[in-house]
């Protein structure tokens, strides 16, 4: 079998083969080998605060129901009539005790089971007393710190297991408030037309962050003098299993208790406050750590968690090899101030929307690096090395990404990265 | 409706709000967007709400634009810079304004609505935005300008588009 992915170590040199990018053969079995083997996100359990709440979901390309059962059971179930297999819910979210297939009219509890149908009297008595005829549930949905997840491979690790390092990264997110977090109203439902491990790259790609918005610094330059020098400084670590965080200082505001100087001066002691609580409760180092530090945590397969200027959720899944479905969500303290909740939202669309000033650049950069894939027969392969010959990886080096690949590569071909020693 | 007396002294037609509609999409389209940015009033907005959600609370929910006169104007300034690389080279876009109608008046602003459909391409790739606008309109100096304006998008979802990059 051929090679994806090279790791020459004595030329610190690590190499993707572009077709990656472009098979619709490596879709095929990205879809059976990761999308179906490794936990994928569906969601945050604040969407579902009251029992009968539901969100309709696309998840690892499966249509589902994410629902908040009678009894207050959080379920993933499969979107689709156990009868003749039309989807069932067509509303994007609402809050019922039923749901209805309008085809045949079968009727379901809000925690799958079959209640009614009409025309019984041509149906024996035993009918669905083994189950089978309830709408499917998910096999496995486990939560993080309120982070839900799904499995389609019953005989997967628990989440935990999975998340494995990750889950520090996540704790300092899910810590920023001992309120908890919430997710905001109307996620951002987007695409990119490039290939979706792009993304997963992109989102602890530090290196790319002042060329590609200079523009978003520039704007924020003016409104803040002292942002002129600013750098981009951190560290960027293999967290294993194939997920990777970036953590750095930013020149940006962060809501959550580091003040800016595009802030107004009252709002500094409100900010003082919020950051001498978090140093109550989680200590002086851990409390300066959340305050002040940004993060990029990309959690394998597709789910990438920016806690920087606002937090997102994003999650993202491919439906051709060149395109991508993104969902976009953001999260917040649930006990922010209006003020401050106000200006966490306008950092995000400023910066993480679709509609700012960064983003958009962003999936302009995947386009173009999927259009480049064009030459793909004669120009081969693709660069991550950035930071190899370093001790200790660099926010702005590429360790990040080569955790990424090195796991990728391990699920698809079963081995792990072929290592050249041949230099 | 012809004419709608917005003070003791000023009088506007529906053919001249159309005429300043145009205007605005021919300022657009034409890259003009630092003067289509001067259309605006020192307290005037720009505003793309989710979609299927138009009432939304900007608190409770995320918006695709939220901007104050002065971010509006910072948006206009970028998109003309070579590096807001989403729009270098510039996008080629057309913008179609109709059922221009007058919703309303509250004291000295207008409520004019339309419908748009707005089409932009780049790379050989056609994307269409289609939806409704909702101005507050005065007059000042004998000008019309923009206070706020509200861009309802009629879209499930921002695909295939994938981003707004371009003033609606």
């Amino acid at each position: 079998m051929k090679s994806y992915i090279i790791e020459n170590v004595k030329k610190s040199e690590f190499s993707v083969h572009r077709s990656v990018f472009t098979s619709h053969d490596v879709l095929q079995e990205e879809r059976e080998k990761i999308f179906s083997e490794c936990w994928i996100y569906i969601g945050h359990e604040s969407e579902l605060p009251k029992n009968g709440d539901f969100k309709r979901k696309k998840v690892g390309g499966r249509n589902l129901i994410f629902t908040r059962d009678n009894e207050g059971v959080i379920r993933a179930l499969y979107n689709s009539c156990p009868h003749r297999g039309a989807l069932v819910c067509r509303e994007n979210e609402g809050n019922t005790k039923v749901f209805r297939c309008f085809y045949h009219a079968w009727t379901f509890k809000n925690d799958g089971e079959l209640v009614g149908m009409p025309g019984k009297d041509g149906f024996p008595d035993t009918f669905n007393c083994d189950g089978s005829k309830n709408m499917t549930e998910v096999s496995r949905l486990e939560s993080y710190r309120g982070f839900m997840f799904v499995n389609y491979d019953s005989e997967a690790v628990s989440l935990e297991e999975y998340l494995g390092n990750a889950k520090e990264y996540i704790d300092l997110v899910a810590d920023q408030s001992d309120a908890g977090l919430e997710v905001l109203g109307d996620p951002q439902q987007y695409s990119v037309r490039a290939n979706w491990k792009l993304i997963s790259e992109n989102s602890v790609d530090l290196y790319h962050g002042m060329p590609t918005h200079k523009t978003y610094f520039d704007i924020k330059a003016a409104q803040d003098p002292t942002m002129r020098k600013a750098v981009l400084e951190g560290k960027g670590t293999d967290l294993g299993n194939g997920h990777a965080v970036i953590e750095y200082i930013a020149p940006w505001g962060r809501p959550v208790a580091e003040w800016t100087p595009a802030w107004e001066e009252e709002d500094k002691k409100e900010i003082q406050e919020l950051k001498d609580k978090l140093i109550e409760l989680h200590g002086e180092e851990r409390g300066e750590r959340i305050a002040k530090y940004n993060r990029n945590i990309l959690i394998f397969p597709n789910l990438v968690i920016n806690d920087i200027m606002a937090i997102t959720a994003r999650t993202f899944y491919p439906t051709e090899p060149g395109y991508m479905e993104v969902t976009g969500y953001s999260l917040a303290p649930k006990d922010e101030s209006e003020k401050f909740r106000l200006r966490r939202n306008d950092n995000f669309l400023e910066f993480l929307g679709p509609g700012g000033f960064a983003t958009p650049d962003d999936n302009e950069a995947l386009e173009l690096c999927q259009e480049g894939y064009l030459n793909n027969l004669e120009v081969e392969w693709n660069d991550i090395s950035k930071g190899m010959n370093r001790e200790q990886a660099q926010a702005t080096d590429e360790e990040q990404m080569r955790s990424f690949w090195r796991r990728w590569n391990e699920i698809m071909t079963k081995e792990n990265v072929k290592e050249e020693v041949l230099s | 409706m012809t004419e709608t007396l917005l003070s003791t002294k000023v009088t506007i037609s529906i053919q001249q709000i159309k005429e300043f509609l145009y205007y605005e999409s021919e300022l657009l389209d034409e890259w003009k967007l630092v003067e289509w940015s001067e259309l605006f009033t020192d307290d005037g907005t720009y505003v793309v709400p989710p979609l299927g959600n138009p009432e939304a609370d900007p608190a409770k929910s995320i918006f695709y634009i939220n901007d104050t006169r002065s971010r509006l104007k910072e948006r206009a300034e970028r998109l003309l810079k070579k590096e807001a690389h989403v729009e270098y080279p510039h996008s080629t876009t057309i913008r179609n304004v109709n059922n221009v109608r007058i919703k309303g008046q509250e004291g000295d602003s207008l409520h004019v609505r339309c419908n748009f459909s707005t089409y932009r391409t780049k790379r050989e790739v056609l994307d269409c935005f289609v939806g409704v606008n909702d101005y507050k309109l005065i007059v000042k100096d004998d000008k019309i300008m923009i206070q706020d304006k509200k861009v309802t998008l009629k879209h499930d979802s921002l695909r295939p588009h994938g981003k707004i990059s371009l003033i609606l």
